[in-house]
């Protein structure tokens, strides 16, 4: 499997809204932490090492001991 | 403040040597008769290498130390013959819990396999492993233990090495063919050669105490992240024997250590941790920080390093003294061929090719609990904590929680000792693997099967044995037969080795597997004892 970076999202506008509303009313420090659970519960969703690898570099993350 | 342990006091004697002022050449002295350079001087007397242990202290292991003891170094004590005494004292465990604030977030059970002679972990005070092994080593007459003798300069030759030493008798010199350093993780053997010992310190310092209490937690693991009673550190609690528990305390970068040790700081705090009603005694403090570090080459010349002085590893997962015993049963069987003539030199090259390797593995492992338990940003900090979050809830979440963990052998993939298969083998006993034991009977008697193997290199056959050894040069491997030596009582010998009748292992005196075919063929056999003592691959 690949990374998908094509529009994967039928309603784009639909989850972006869902996605600013869902911490609309947090502290910085509570919208980050489900910041970090989020991608932990997406990254075991798709659960394929190589796909993550790439997700990360394309998030601008460093991936590869650098 | 000890008060459930006396420390023997070890007599200081005069070697010959010394008083009469003669250079003596031994075939192998140990700096330091810490767990692991005592496990070398067994390991090394029962093989028949006479060796010389040379200690700067007259005692054992001051405080508890390292506690943990996992199977496969209980195996290897086993063979030695002191590893009953170990886990009669012991405290054996399998459930480790772990909190985060005030809730148990994740349970975990080692749930150890049945049907093998050691427990899969004991926690044990360092002082009584140690004196178990010096008892050990006291019924053999090869090995000669030097209390009081500090080594305070090296010299290497092309084949030997000479050591100056002090004792309360003043400096004298030896020789030795090949010195084996176990001085820890301060190593001034390390020192000595200009050897580099490089990796990552963390910033961040540990309190550890020894408490002495009749309280009703259970024989578990207890790990706190961020407990009310120690906000945004960790701590941990695990039960020795003789009542005794040991408490570690993240402290933080900033922490005073010198002040932290003081009972009147101590005390507070296993307080707030264990109730202003629980009665308790102090018995051992310790201050430590903690780093992931490597030496460059576990072989420099004629000194050989093994343990602390070859790598230390943070504590989280018990993987100090667990590795550098596996270390020394690396070591041994090598030494003891090229002392004997019986294989090249090159096979102590070896030595470090596969013990780099595990303590590599180790120290990734290490580096990468530690990261978990220490975070070194607020956002890794955030990760974790929201870890520990979905854990109580959700399963997908529990296997990133890392607490520690726990030491498993490193097998030796693809190392230029072992023979790569032929064959497909459902099993996971591959070429480098340690041998699993399994319960088996001879002549009627129960019995494991791992007393069958480590006694020089050994073949194990599934049916009848064609022959009773496979000699290849100076090495014979005696021939164990499953079905006629041994009987398989449970059938869990072909389970765990997949042994349909024929198949056949080469196992090395560590009990590793060297090779492993579908029919048994003496030649094949010869080649890899061949390969496995760095003789290299082709038939004599």
């Amino acid at each position: 499997m690949n990374l998908n970076l094509d529009p994967n999202i039928p309603d784009p506008d639909g989850f972006y809204q869902e996605l600013i509303d869902s911490q609309r009313d947090m502290t910085d420090a509570q919208a980050q932490m489900v910041n970090c659970k989020l991608i932990l519960v997406l990254a075991n969703h798709i659960g394929d090492r190589a796909v993550l690898s790439e997700a990360l570099k394309v998030a601008g993350g460093r991936v590869g001991g650098e | 403040m000890l008060k459930t342990y006396t420390y023997p006091k070890f007599a200081h004697r005069r070697s010959a040597e010394q008083a009469e002022g003669r250079v003596v050449r031994h075939p192998a002295v140990v700096i330091g008769a810490g767990p692991i350079g005592l496990t070398a001087a067994l390991d090394f007397g029962k093989r028949g290498i006479a060796t010389v242990v040379l200690d700067d202290n007259d005692t054992v292991s001051i405080g508890s130390r390292a506690v943990c003891y996992a199977k496969r170094p209980l195996e290897i004590w086993n063979r030695l013959g002191c590893a009953t005494p170990m886990v009669e004292k012991g405290v054996s465990w399998k459930v480790g819990k772990v909190f985060f604030e005030n809730d148990l977030r994740y349970r975990f059970d080692l749930l150890p396999e049945a049907d093998h002679e050691m427990p899969a972990m004991i926690n044990l005070q360092q002082y009584y492993l140690e004196e178990y092994l010096i008892e050990a080593i006291g019924g053999l007459a090869n090995v000669d233990l030097r209390w009081k003798h500090k080594v305070i300069a090296l010299r290497q030759e092309a084949d030997h090495a000479v050591l100056t030493v002090e004792t309360p008798d003043g400096i004298f010199t030896m020789e030795a063919d090949w010195v084996v350093a176990c001085d820890g993780a301060n190593s001034d053997t390390r020192k000595m050669v200009g050897a580099e010992f490089t990796g990552r310190f963390f910033q961040d310092r540990f309190l550890i105490a020894d408490v002495v209490m009749k309280a009703d937690f259970p024989t578990e693991r207890w790990f706190w992240f961020d407990p009310p009673f120690h906000r945004n550190q960790s701590t941990l609690l695990h039960k020795q024997s003789d009542d005794v528990w040991r408490i570690d305390f993240q402290l933080g970068w900033d922490a005073d250590p010198n002040e932290e040790k003081k009972p009147e700081k101590v005390i507070p705090r296993l307080k707030a941790m264990l109730g202003e009603d629980t009665e308790f005694e102090l018995e051992w403090v310790s201050i430590y920080q903690f780093a992931c570090r490597r030496i460059d080459q576990f072989r420099h010349g004629r000194v050989i390093f093994a343990g602390d002085a070859a790598h230390q590893v943070s504590p989280f997962g018990a993987r100090g003294a667990n590795t550098g015993v596996q270390d020394i049963d690396n070591l041994g069987w090598k030494l003891k061929l090229v002392l004997d003539g019986a294989a090249p030199e090159a096979l102590i090259d070896s030595y470090h090719e596969e013990r780099a390797f595990a303590a590599d593995d180790n120290l990734l492992q290490s580096t990468r609990s530690t990261d978990f338990i220490t975070p070194k940003s607020e956002m890794s900090r955030r990760f974790r904590n929201a870890v520990l979050e979905l854990a109580a809830d959700h399963a997908f979440a529990r296997p990133l929680v890392n607490s520690g963990r726990l030491s498993t052998p490193t097998p030796y993939v693809g190392s230029s000792l072992v023979t790569p298969d032929e064959e497909a083998f459902a099993s996971k006993m591959a070429p480098g693997t340690n041998c699993a034991d399994a319960p088996v009977t001879v002549d009627g008697r129960d019995d494991w099967l791992l007393h069958h193997l480590g006694d020089g290199f050994t073949v194990l056959t599934f049916g009848p044995a064609p022959t009773k050894a496979v000699r290849r040069g100076e090495i014979e491997a005696k021939v164990v037969s499953i079905g006629e030596d041994v009987v398989d009582v449970k059938g869990l010998v072909a389970a765990r080795y997949d042994g349909a009748a024929g198949t056949t292992y080469l196992v090395r005196p560590d009990q590793h597997v060297a090779a492993r075919w579908r029919a048994f063929d003496a030649a094949k056999i010869a080649a890899a004892i061949a390969r496995a003592s760095a003789a290299g691959g082709e038939t004599p």
